[in-house]
Order: C-alpha cells, then sequence, then structure tokens
C-alpha cells in the first residue's frame, strides 16, 4: 500500500484517481488531455486585518513543473504562496477571499480542514527550521502525526535519499538535527515534507540563506522532486528563477496614490522562456532586465 | 591646552601631564598612537567603578555565604544517620532524634502540591500562549497570576484555613492545596514566558506537515520548552519545599511520623525547623540546624539535578 492511499484512507479525501483525472480531462483545458491544473486560483485577495495585500491573482499551477514566484520584496510573494496549504490562517487577522481549486475542488470552501490540506501539500520555508530533534525523528514526525503504520526505517531512509542526503547522513541518524549544516538543513526539510508523500512542494526562499553551493544542491533536488511532485518556489532571486522554473509568475506592488496604500497584483504568468525574454508587460521587462526591483 | 571632556570639575587633571590631552580625533602627523596617553582621570574613574562593582557584589554575597556557613557549621554536628531515619522525641530536651517526621511530610506535601499544580499550571500557560493570547480571559489570567505570586504565603494559609480547614481538619492535604496555590502562578509565568520563546518557526513546519494543534502542542512546543519550563517548575518546588507560613495553618505540625493525607496534622522540615529553633533547649535547637542544613541539601539537588536533566534532554547544539 503506497502512501497517498494511506493517507486517502486515513483522512477520507478524495485523492483523484487516474480514472477521475482522464474524466475531468474532457472538459476543456490550456494544456490537452491528461493535465489537470493542480491548483486554479480564481480572483484571490487576502487581507491581513484592514489592509489588503495581493488583489485579484488568477492563476493555474501545472502538474509535475516547477512554477516559480518573482517580484520585488513585499509584493506579496510568500503571501500569495502561503494561501496554497492555508498557512495564512496562522496569522492573526489574514482574510482570504476568492477560490484555489486543488484537482477543482476549492481548498477555501466551508468543510474542508486546513489540517488535511496541509497534509497533501507540503511546504519548505525560507530559513531551515529542522524541530530539535534527531535526523530520524524530524523525517519520522510527519509519518507519525498521520498515524504511519509501515516500516517506518524504509521510510526514512527513502526520504532521504529522495532528498539526496541520506549519504551524508546515514551514520548519524540519532544526532541531533541542528548539528547539521545550513544546506543539510534545508534538504532535511525537504526530505521531512516529501516523508508525507505530499501531491504538492511549496517552496519560500528556499535557498535564501545559503550560500551558492548549497543553493545549486537544492536547485538540482528540485529538477529531480517535478517528476513525482508539482512544486511551486518564491524567489528572489531570478537567475534562479530563470534556471529552475518552467513557469514564472511575476508579482508586482501597486500604490494607492492618495491612501499610500500597497497591496500586490499578479502582472504576468506564462513559460519561464517567454517571462525572461519576450514578456508581454512592460512592468516585466523592467524587472527582469534589472531596471528596478 | 588640553581639551576637558568631563563636566565635572577640572581639578587638576588637565595640569602637570603633558600627553595628558584628549586622545581622541585626529593625531598629528608624525605622533604616534603609543605618545597619546589615556586621560588620567578617565583611568582613575575606571579603576573606581570597577571597584564600585565589586564591592557590590562582595556585600551581595556576604548574607548568602554566611548563611551557608552558619547552617553547614551548626548543622552538620547533629547530621546522622539518626537524625535522617528517626522522628523527634517527644521532647525539645531529650537528645537525639531526627526529622524524619518532617522530611516524609514535606515530600508528601510538595509532592501533592506538584501533582495539583505543575499540570494546571502548564495547560494554563499552553492557554495563554497558544489560544487566549491577548483576549479578556488571557488577560485576566496573567493579572491574577502576577497578583498571586505577589501575595504574602501566610494569607493563602489563612484562605485554606477558613475554606477547608475549619471544615475538614489539618492535614497533608490542606498543606498541599496552600502549597500548589503558591507554586501555581509562579509555574504559569515562567512557562508562558518559556512557550513564547518557541520560535515560530517550528511551528509553522509542523504545521505544514498536517499536524493538528494540539500534536503542534504535545510535539513540538512542549518538547522544544521542555529544559526552560523544568527550569521554572524546579523554582516553584524549592520555594513550596521552603514556606512555612501556610502549613503553619495548614498542615498545622506533629512530632509523630505520619503518611495520612488527611484527617491527621502533619509535619514539614519547614514546621520542625521552626519549632525547635523557638524552643529554649540546646537539644532542640541542635536538631533545628541539622533540619535546616538537611532542606538545604534538598532543595540544592533537586535544583542542580533538575538543572542536568533540563541540559541533557535540550538536544540542541
Amino acid at each position: 500500500m503506497n502512501e497517498r492511499t494511506w493517507i486517502a484512507e486515513n483522512e477520507g479525501v478524495d485523492v483523484p484517481s487516474l480514472a477521475s483525472i482522464a474524466a475531468r480531462a474532457d472538459s476543456k483545458t490550456e494544456y490537452g488531455f491528461g493535465e489537470q491544473p493542480v491548483f486554479s486560483v480564481r480572483d484571490l485577495n487576502v487581507h491581513y486585518g484592514k489592509n489588503i495585500a495581493l488583489k485579484g491573482v488568477t492563476m493555474d499551477i501545472r502538474p509535475r513543473r516547477i512554477t516559480a514566484i518573482i517580484g520585488p520584496s513585499g509584493c506579496g510573494k510568500s503571501t500569495l504562496i502561503r494561501c496554497f496549504n492555508r498557512m495564512n490562517e496562522l496569522i492573526p487577522g489574514a482574510r482570504v477571499d476568492g477560490e484555489i481549486l486543488y484537482h477543482g475542488e476549492n481548498i477555501y470552501a466551508p468543510g474542508v480542514d486546513p489540517v488535511v490540506v496541509r497534509r497533501h501539500i507540503g511546504m519548505v520555508f525560507q530559513r531551515p527550521n529542522p524541530f530539535p530533534k534527531s535526523i530520524y525523528d524530524n523525517i519520522a514526525f510527519g509519518a507519525k502525526i498521520n498515524g504511519y503504520k509501515g516500516d517506518m526505517d524504509e521510510l526514512v531512509e527513502r526520504s532521504l535519499r529522495r532528498a539526496a542526503l541520506w549519504d551524508e547522513v546515514k551514520t548519524q541518524l540519532k544526532k541531533s538535527a541542528l548539528d547539521l549544516s545550513g544546506g543539510q538543513q534545508q534538504r532535511l526539510c525537504i526530505a521531512r515534507a516529501i516523508a508525507v508523500e505530499p501531491d504538492v512542494i511549496l517552496m519560500d526562499e528556499p535557498a535564501s540563506a545559503l550560500d551558492p553551493i548549497a543553493t545549486v544542491r537544492i536547485e538540482d533536488l528540485m529538477q529531480e522532486l517535478k517528476q513525482d511532485y508539482s512544486i511551486v518556489i518564491v524567489t528572489h532571486n531570478m537567475q534562479q528563477a530563470a534556471r529552475v522554473s518552467d513557469e514564472t509568475a511575476f508579482l508586482y506592488t501597486e500604490v494607492d496614490e492618495a491612501t499610500s496604500a500597497r497591496w500586490g497584483i499578479l502582472v504576468e504568468f506564462g513559460e519561464t522562456g517567454q517571462i525572461f525574454t519576450r514578456p508581454r508587460d512592460k512592468r516585466t521587462e523592467d524587472y527582469v532586465s534589472g531596471r528596478f526591483g | 591646552m588640553s581639551t576637558e571632556l568631563d563636566s565635572g570639575t577640572p581639578t587638576g587633571a588637565a595640569s602637570g601631564d603633558p600627553n595628558g590631552s584628549w586622545a581622541g580625533g585626529r593625531v598629528a602627523a608624525g605622533v604616534s598612537l603609543k605618545d597619546c596617553r589615556p586621560q588620567r582621570r578617565r583611568l582613575w574613574r575606571n579603576r573606581r567603578n570597577t571597584a564600585l562593582v565589586l564591592l557590590a557584589v562582595g556585600l551581595t554575597m556576604i548574607p548568602v555565604v554566611m548563611i551557608l556557613y552558619q547552617i553547614t557549621a551548626k548543622g552538620i554536628a547533629t547530621m546522622d544517620w539518626e537524625f535522617l531515619t528517626s522522628s523527634m522525641p517527644f521532647s525539645f530536651r531529650r537528645e537525639g532524634g531526627g526529622f524524619l517526621n518532617g522530611l516524609v511530610g514535606t515530600a508528601i506535601m510538595v509532592g501533592l502540591a506538584s501533582l495539583f499544580s505543575i499540570p494546571l499550571g502548564v495547560l494554563a500557560a499552553v492557554y495563554l500562549v497558544e489560544y487566549g493570547k491577548k483576549n479578556w480571559l488571557a488577560k485576566l489570567i496573567r493579572f491574577f497570576s502576577d497578583v498571586m505570586t505577589g501575595v504574602p504565603s501566610v494569607f493563602v494559609g489563612l484562605f485554606v484555613y477558613t475554606a477547608l480547614v475549619i471544615q475538614f481538619g489539618f492535614g497533608a492535604l490542606m498543606g498541599a492545596i496552600s502549597l500548589a496555590i503558591i507554586m501555581m502562578p509562579i509555574i504559569v509565568r515562567s512557562t508562558e514566558e518559556m512557550l513564547k520563546l518557541v520560535p515560530n518557526e517550528l511551528k509553522d513546519a509542523s504545521y505544514a506537515l498536517g499536524a493538528a494543534k494540539w500534536q503542534t502542542i504535545v510535539r513540538v512546543i512542549l518538547p522544544s520548552a521542555a529544559p526552560g519550563i523544568t527550569t521554572g517548575v524546579m523554582l516553584a518546588v524549592a520555594r513550596a519545599a521552603g514556606e512555612t507560613a501556610p502549613l503553619i495553618l495548614t498542615a498545622l505540625g506533629s512530632y509523630q511520623l505520619t503518611a495520612k493525607l488527611w484527617g491527621a496534622p502533619i509535619s514539614s522540615l519547614t514546621l520542625a525547623i521552626f519549632d525547635g529553633a523557638r524552643n529554649p533547649f540546646a537539644a532542640g535547637q541542635a536538631r533545628a540546624w541539622a533540619g535546616a542544613l538537611e532542606l538545604l541539601i534538598i532543595v540544592l539537588v533537586f535544583t542542580v539535578v533538575a538543572r542536568v536533566v533540563a541540559s541533557r534532554s535540550r538536544i540542541s547544539r
């Protein structure tokens, strides 16, 4: 029994089978047969208290691709990515309206438990944040809380191998995760995220706290992982977006001159090559060519 | 001309020393830094302030050292195996015997009080940090915790006396309840501070893996804060072990060794010390000194053990 099934059985959540995906593919899609978007964001607005942070975002995220979200500081990149697994709700006063359809199902619909959403949509954060436990326990954590009954040793090894960390840590699994280097910690966090076999991995500037060599390793790892997972990555590093991603979304800050309120909007979204070489919007062109930002 | 920077009285500081001028600013060409002597006045002030600080440290240490010395010197004479393993004789005049009754009483009452107050206190702190945050109930709990830490412990004893002892009589349970009331606010406030220190990133990591709130609290937040919580709890236990006033009104004290939880007065180390110290007979007073030494050692050992356990359990670094 694979992990996807045990999560589905434990939670009673509909994880789309091949048949259901094929059935849905009859409906008109942009991408052709069998490729329903993982996420369809529809007119998403995010507020923090009285302030609006993100306005009117609409985009589709394709499966088994790396989608990069770029834009200047404060434009709502992190806000947007945290909407995909309902992490924004942990911030007091945050409010989301609009829809995010995950395989056609609105994750913000009443009755959807954010805990269930997060079991399907994993996340890796800007700063490596391993638990102050052993390497082994870090990986096993997600499986344990989800009631995994299988062979834990095997799961830990498989996840660490998947995150290209196994060879470095296989002799010291009982050691504290905090003794690892920053880059190793971040790969541990990726291993921890894939140990619960999510469908999507969200990465919020995963390499911004790492040195160039560790960054390259993370980027290589992402290329590996996209064969099995859909990946959304926020990055302020345009070269990184250009290197790793298949699609790129450019967010930009709009300012209301009268009230000096600021919010993020989605300016342009498309194939990474097109965004960086033939941007349709003037603001995108200025940003990717380094004229501001 | 030298530049006088200090606003204080310029009593000759500027005169005499040819190199006594201010060493700041740009050094003239050809002048080595070695030629710029620090101003004498500043050197003098520096030494004087260092001396004052050291003096203050020394003065604060005097009572601590004297207490430790007195208790050890006077207690060690009576401290022997018999003292540790037998109870008080029925007369203060008689020599021999010990404070086993008090030791057992303290163990029972502090143990029971910990049993009541630690889970409640820690859970209350979890409520304050993870659920209540800044709502009115959380503010109310915080306010009353602060008030309770400041309440003289004899009032707690009086409260338990009027509320419970009058009806049910003296006993270990009554003593434990009063000690628990004293321990609770200390535990709540110290645990709250420790829980607040748990980084949000750790909570985010747990939530992002699909952990429910209680799973995050039990498996991530509490273990991360455990060393700090232990320290706070140990402070509270030490405080309770040293309480006398509330026990006079709730446990009353007894010459006999008893392990009854209610219905019978029970002794404690502090009560036995109190009784021994205020009687006029040398034998009783000697036992009180030994009892004080015993209590001191217990509190010390407890604190050290807790520190060691706490630092062991901390997996970080």
